[in-house]
């Protein structure tokens, strides 16, 4: 329980750094900071297999992307001019409205819950069997019951993949498209 | 509102105010970077609120410990042979009782009804243990499993724009960008 609460205090922390801090640098440290408490959170309420994957890819390969972009495009953010009433106004009214909707919803850990209740017991009883003894649900889950669910995550992986060489193509290799689209940029750059 | 209410529902409340910072940044920082953030502070955060609706208090995590899941696929294995093995005596499961079913054909019977017995005492075993430990449920842990990868996904796609819009306008503060636009269009 404390160390929860510690770990969600230090979440609020992080995430409160990294709205105010104007260092994008440290800004992209700290995002990889809070996916990483995240993940030491995720580790208690009992998903082990989201945690690794968050400290993997949240605090692992997200940060890293964020860094090449900050090497490519410029290290510090301007100081915002615009008074910030607005939006502090709509992210309180959401939240607001947000912790209203929490008010009847089930307590923290109870096993009467609805997302308990309904699917789960079979899930937990049914993948023995199915799989032949495989002991991690998670992975008979994903790669079985679900696996149509990874199959399109893999789609949509590969589609990202495609879009981002395709957009960071350089116009000497031929692609004729991205020619006119660079044609047009540097034109736009010459009457700057 | 009593103070358990208040235990019950906080980790709730601790997500909204992470969801709702992740907002902030994406719609009051104007540096294309910031708001890539946000929206990961946001995604994290929907993450965590998934995977608490998931946690059953005094649960482990859903693997099943590796006793009881050899017992499982051992009680697999065993239910096959006892239901082939009337008619085609050769299996290669459990051999001391199959050969002897092999050797006494008919015979076999008496053996095999010990063996179902044996099954069975596995599977209350199992049974047993199963009562002993509650799991938390694993559904949102696939699910959310696939919604980070997604979102490094779409996080990557992101950057990618940036990068180009930076080569291009050679900066990636929204409103030099949007200056930058207009100065083009009027002339």
């Amino acid at each position: 329980m404390f160390v929860s609460i510690f770990i969600l205090t230090l979440l609020v922390v992080t995430a409160i750094t990294i709205a105010r801090i104007g260092d994008l640098w440290a800004a992209v440290m700290f995002t990889g900071i809070f996916s990483f408490l995240g993940a030491c959170w995720m580790l208690i309420l009992d998903a082990p297999d989201v945690a690794f994957t968050e400290a993997a890819v949240g605090a692992g390969v997200s940060t890293f992307l964020m860094l090449g972009t900050l090497a490519l495009a410029g290290k510090t953010e301007k100081p915002t001019t615009s008074s910030s009433v607005v939006p502090l106004f709509v992210v309180a009214v959401t939240g607001a409205a947000l912790i209203y909707g929490t008010l009847d919803m089930p307590h923290f850990g109870d096993p009467n819950s609805p997302v308990q209740t309904r699917i789960e017991p079979s899930f937990m009883e049914k993948s023995q069997s199915d799989m032949h003894g495989l002991p991690n649900v998670v992975t008979a889950l994903l790669a079985s019951y679900r696996g149509y669910d990874t199959l399109g995550e893999t789609a949509v992986i590969f589609t990202a993949g495609i879009a981002v060489i395709l957009i960071l193509r350089r116009s000497n290799d031929g692609f004729k498209s991205n020619d006119v689209f660079n044609s047009q940029s540097n034109s736009r750059k010459g009457s700057q | 509102m009593t103070l358990d209410e208040i235990f019950g529902l906080y980790n709730y409340w601790v997500v909204i105010c992470l969801m709702m910072t992740g907002f902030y940044i994406v719609i009051a920082r104007k540096n294309l970077i910031k708001t890539v953030i946000g929206l990961n502070v946001f995604q994290t955060s929907v993450v965590l609120l998934y995977i608490t609706m998931g946690k059953v208090t005094g649960g482990t995590a859903p693997i099943i410990p590796p006793e009881i899941a050899a017992q499982h696929g051992e009680h697999h294995e065993h239910s096959t042979a006892h239901s082939t093995a009337h008619s085609t005596a050769h299996m290669t499961a459990d051999a001391p009782h199959l050969d002897h079913a092999t050797e006494h054909g008919h015979e076999a019977v008496t053996p095999l009804t010990q063996h179902a017995d044996h099954v069975h005492q596995t599977a209350s075993a199992m049974a047993d243990h199963s009562t002993e430990l509650i799991y938390s449920n694993p559904l949102p842990s696939v699910l959310m499993l696939t919604a980070i990868v997604v979102g490094i996904a779409t996080t990557a796609l992101a950057l990618a724009l940036i990068v180009r819009i930076s080569e291009d306008y050679g900066t990636i503060e929204e409103d030099e960008i949007l200056l930058i636009d207009q100065r083009d269009s009027s002339h």
